[in-house]
């Protein structure tokens, strides 16, 4: 019999929202978070907009403790603190041995690590920080986590580039299955809002250099995409065994059903064109709920507004899905969150799982005219999903060839 | 020439800045580990805040001897002597 893992409590901080409630509110009413950056730094490198936060982590964390978390660090507390509090986890009652973490980041502390070459540059060895390595390290944000909390069973921080959120997700349900945690702290954070990543990705050609209306330059599936917008931001999610969940009578959004994992091994930025390796992910999460693909009825698509992998993504839900592709609500709430990247796939499981808790879609936005590649049924006002118990897909790809899907349920 | 009160006074803002320490806390016998819970990365963080700020060098083998705000003024007062 495999152990049920059920979510149990959601934060999130990110460009529409500091909180679950602000952000659930503005994905339902199709509200954009990208903005023109006021940045100096902005006027040096041609993409000029991103999804920054909508609440500054200073404003909500003790200082003292925030000067010494890289900013990627500090989403991840911010989101971490909320769905602590959200899971209603008496820390005194928990065995500590017996709480894991599992989050990720896409790139790292990447503007502690460029801010203190610009220290070493300007004026010298002594003047760089001696927190430098514990706040730029990858797996900074899981170990404050575990700090915080007190987890002593596995702290890890997997990383595949933007599916490293949902991969963590997909961790965890295996730590709770395999036995090694009751209740695992989840997700992924980024903050890459910086001009050297941004040239850099600019350089690949995967941003969008659209110089229209920033919250209409994010618009997966449509005719005028042309690469994605860097978004910021953190999602985190409780995950627990159902035994545990059930003992202490905890409050509960939605089961974590199954998740695949698998790699295109075709290239190391571009997806394969036709999706074979996202399809054999999608099919794996399936699998591994076993659950019939007329029960999925929503998808959060990884969709991040590029050419080439929003076709492909249809691809592959065609090819996983059948016919019943057809009743399946699918959206991209990068269109108004921007990409996140490593958190990415985390704030998406959050809105997957109140989408199934809620019965309700959010809408795409900035889709006036759908690729005639692309077949899917993507509504660009909130959709209400089907009654009765339901399945949804959180689906994310990343740089390296990476394809995680996980699969959540009504938690009947 | 600053004096000894206003060099602590000057050191007490930088141990806040820091580690978030009352600056009022900040005083001549306090140990820096044990009463203001200064730990060993946040202290090398207050040396090189310090040496900026009293122009002074306090080399790496010093930093050990530093063990009460007082030990800290005084290293200061003399090294700018």
């Amino acid at each position: 019999m495999t152990t049920r893992v059920l979510i149990t409590g959601l934060g999130t901080t990110n460009p529409v929202g500091g909180d679950v409630p602000t952000t659930w509110r503005a994905l339902l009413d199709g509200r954009s978070g990208v903005r023109h950056l006021d940045d100096e730094w902005a006027e040096q490198i041609p993409v000029k907009i991103a999804g920054r936060i909508a609440v500054e982590p200073a404003d909500v964390l003790d200082r003292v403790k925030a000067r010494r978390w890289d900013r990627s660090t500090q989403f991840a507390m911010v989101a971490a603190q909320e769905a602590w509090a959200d899971a209603g986890l008496d820390s005194a009652e928990l065995d500590k041995e017996r709480l894991a973490v599992a989050v990720a980041s896409g790139i790292g502390g990447v503007t502690t690590l460029l801010s203190n070459y610009d220290a070493l540059r300007d004026k010298g060895s002594r003047r760089v920080s001696p927190l430098a390595v514990p706040m730029l390290m990858p797996n900074a944000p899981a170990a404050n986590i575990s700090l915080a909390y007190g987890a002593r069973a596995a702290v890890h921080a997997p990383t595949s580039a933007c599916a490293s959120g949902n991969e963590a997700i997909a961790m965890a349900i295996d730590l709770i299955r395999l036995g090694r945690a009751d209740v695992v702290i989840a997700g992924g954070t980024e903050a890459a809002i910086h001009p050297l990543p941004m040239a850099a990705f600019a350089q690949m050609m995967a941003l969008s250099k659209n110089e229209a209306d920033p919250t209409t330059v994010s618009r997966p599936w449509d005719v005028a995409r042309d690469g994605f917008v860097l978004g910021e931001g953190a999602g985190i999610l409780v995950l627990e065994s159902e035994e545990h969940a059930r003992a202490r009578g905890a409050r509960v959004y939605a089961e974590a059903l199954g998740a695949g994992i698998s790699n295109d091994a075709h290239d190391i930025a571009q997806p394969d064109p036709e999706g074979r390796g996202g399809t054999r992910a999608i099919k794996a999460a399936l699998e591994a709920g076993n659950i019939d693909p007329r029960d999925v009825v929503h998808v959060n698509a990884h969709a991040t507004s590029t050419p080439q992998g929003d076709i492909a993504e249809g691809l592959m839900l065609h090819a996983v899905l059948g016919d019943a592709v057809d009743q399946c609500v699918v959206t991209s709430t990068k269109s108004m969150t921007g990409h996140l990247l490593g958190g990415a796939g985390a704030l998406e499981a959050v809105a997957t799982v109140l989408a199934i808790r809620e019965h309700v879609s959010p809408p795409t936005i900035n889709l006036d005219e759908k690729d005639a590649k692309v077949d899917l049924d993507i509504p660009t006002e909130a959709r209400p999903l089907r009654e009765g118990d339901i399945v949804a897909l959180n689906n994310s790809f990343g740089f390296g060839g990476a394809n995680v899907a996980v699969a959540f349920g009504s938690a009947s | 020439m600053a004096t000894t009160e206003e060099i602590r006074a000057d050191l007490a803002e930088i141990v806040n800045e820091v580690a978030g320490v009352d600056a009022d806390d900040v005083e001549m016998d306090k140990s820096f580990v044990d009463d203001l819970d200064v730990d060993s990365l946040s202290m090398v963080e207050v040396v090189v805040a310090a040496e900026e700020k009293f122009g002074v060098t306090i080399p790496d083998d010093e930093v050990k001897n530093l063990k009460t705000v007082g030990d800290a003024v005084a290293y200061i007062e003399r090294a700018q002597g």
